[in-house]
């Protein structure tokens, strides 16, 4: 990043001009799919199932279009899994084609050497795969059984391939955030870059968010570790609300929702930021509200988020200015306040804020998880044959007939 | 330190400029870094390096007084680093 260059008049800060709002954002979150072959117990999205409203090729292709006409750089691509969308690949082509690069994330399922041998012919092209623990003990309890063999998979098909700097991406929780310096191991191992992102307590993540968040000590550790790896390790952003710690964090240290950042959802919603799937923050749909650029240049919810707001509860706080109250998302899924303090506030003041009687968690709006636990690696009880004499079926236990399953023999 | 502004340079081919209100964005979409240009002189001055014989030049055209050139060739380094300018090739002339 360059430095301002000296001036008499100071010109607004870069934070300013992204509070107010860019013509496009900087790059957005779109998720191509809800289905998923994994249950993971911590989904943003609450995805399983595929949204038989999900957009078309085509209507991909337009929003496409439309992201290059805009010039937004690149978009992270996710879901559900959005490698299980039969178009995935040519969506991929389409983009890079048309100036957007695209960075996805996967759990892995579909990264076989082939692909990953194409992946590494790409440019433009940038490959996140997901890992919750460095063992398979910590990472499968989250992602499902399979899941960290699945992910290693992957891993090493890229590496094999020759594909560089691949993503490592980490949800921390309670049970992983002692496993920091396994997780950089795998990472340097694989000549990817880790990166580490906040448990959020939407979607799924709701359900488990009260014991799989890290608790004040793992933040504090987390934070130090942090600034230890500086820019070596990525984070998204995510974990400005540690700022109060100390110094800030590499990163903008601000929330994007609806300025600098949004999310696409499967079905052409149009939300705030990835971690609000809620009606709340839905600002319009790119087939009904006139294509995503209108819906990012006049959404009224977005107008109200670009709004100046001064800092509520926490105004008073001295390091409002470096964490700025939080994570709008992580507020309001655990039913606080949006202008009062993150739930994980480092000062101590998110515990008291939850602590209060009177709080309640707003109810998921949409949810696509698949509706039975995933069948356990086990026999299946049932053999399939030929019938042992295909000229009589066999007796339904409600045949009436006083003759049912009765046979002639000679 | 400032041989910079006496050699010639271009915007590199995988950048893309983005104008924003404050100035522009830039993506170089090889390395996918994306840097802020964060005044609007700055953002001529990069559009023209191309055009230009050198970085000199184009500071002048695009109104930078001179005072300031020094501030603005440890800008095009900072550019020069993350390859969003590169040095143009002009076809092996001296001079």
């Amino acid at each position: 990043m360059i430095n301002p260059i000296g001036s008499a008049t100071r010109p607004a800060t870069l934070v300013e001009h992204f509070e107010h709002g860019l013509d496009a954002p900087i790059c957005l979150t779109w998720e191509l799919t809800y289905a998923c072959n994994l249950s993971c117990v911590h989904c943003l999205s609450s995805s399983g199932r595929r949204d038989p409203r999900e957009l078309s090729t085509e209507q991909c292709e337009a929003v496409i279009d439309e992201l290059r006409a805009m010039q937004v750089f690149y978009v992270n691509i996710g879901g559900g899994e959005p490698t299980v969308r039969p178009d995935f690949w040519h969506l991929l082509e389409y983009a890079v084609d048309h100036q957007v690069g695209v960075k996805f994330s996967t759990n892995g399922v579909r990264i076989d050497l082939p692909r990953a041998r194409y992946l590494a012919s790409t440019d433009y092209v940038d490959v996140q795969v997901s890992l919750d623990g460095a063992t398979a003990e910590v990472n499968d309890r989250v992602r499902g059984p399979g899941s960290y063999a699945m992910a290693l998979r992957a891993l090493d098909n890229l590496a094999a391939a020759g594909f560089t700097d691949a993503k490592i991406s980490v949800v921390v929780t309670r049970e992983n955030a002692g496993q920091l310096d396994e997780f950089k191991r795998i990472a340097d191992e694989h000549g990817a870059t880790l990166r580490l992102t906040r448990l959020r307590p939407s979607g799924r993540g709701a359900d488990v968010w009260d014991e799989l968040h890290p608790t004040p000590a793992q933040q504090r550790e987390l934070y130090d570790w942090l600034v230890r790896a500086g820019e070596n390790v990525l984070t998204g952003d995510s974990f400005f609300h540690l700022a109060g710690f100390g110094e800030k964090l590499p990163g903008l240290n601000m929330c994007g929702a609806g300025r600098v950042v949004c999310l696409i959802d499967p079905i052409g919603d149009v939300y705030a930021c990835p971690f609000a799937i809620h009606d709340t923050f839905l600002a319009g749909n790119v087939l009904t509200d006139g294509g995503f650029a209108e819906v990012w240049r006049t959404s009224e919810l977005f107008r109200r988020l670009r709004a100046p707001s001064g800092g509520g509860a926490c105004a008073s706080c001295r390091f409002y200015d470096v964490c700025r109250g939080g994570c709008m998302a992580a507020k309001f899924f655990t039913g606080l306040p949006l202008d009062g303090p993150d739930p994980e506030c480092v000062q101590g003041y998110g515990e008291a804020a939850l602590a209060d009687p009177a709080r309640t968690v707003p109810a998921q709006r949409q949810d696509h998880s698949h509706r039975t636990r995933p069948r356990a690696a086990a026999p299946v009880p049932v053999q399939i044959g030929a019938r042992p004499d295909p000229a009589a079926p066999p007796a339904s236990p409600c045949a009436e007939s006083p003759l049912a399953g009765f046979r002639v023999t000679d | 330190m400032t041989e910079i502004l006496d050699q010639p340079w271009e915007l590199s081919p995988s950048v893309a400029l983005r104008p924003e209100p404050f100035g522009a964005l830039a993506y170089h979409f090889g390395n996918r870094r994306l840097t802020f240009l964060k005044r609007r002189e700055l953002v001529e001055v990069v559009r023209s390096l191309g055009d230009s014989p050198d970085a000199r030049t184009a500071l002048a055209r695009a109104g930078v007084p001179a005072g300031r050139w020094d501030a603005y060739a440890v800008a095009l380094r900072g550019l020069a680093q993350a390859d969003m300018i590169r040095r143009r090739d002009t076809g092996g002339e001296e001079r």
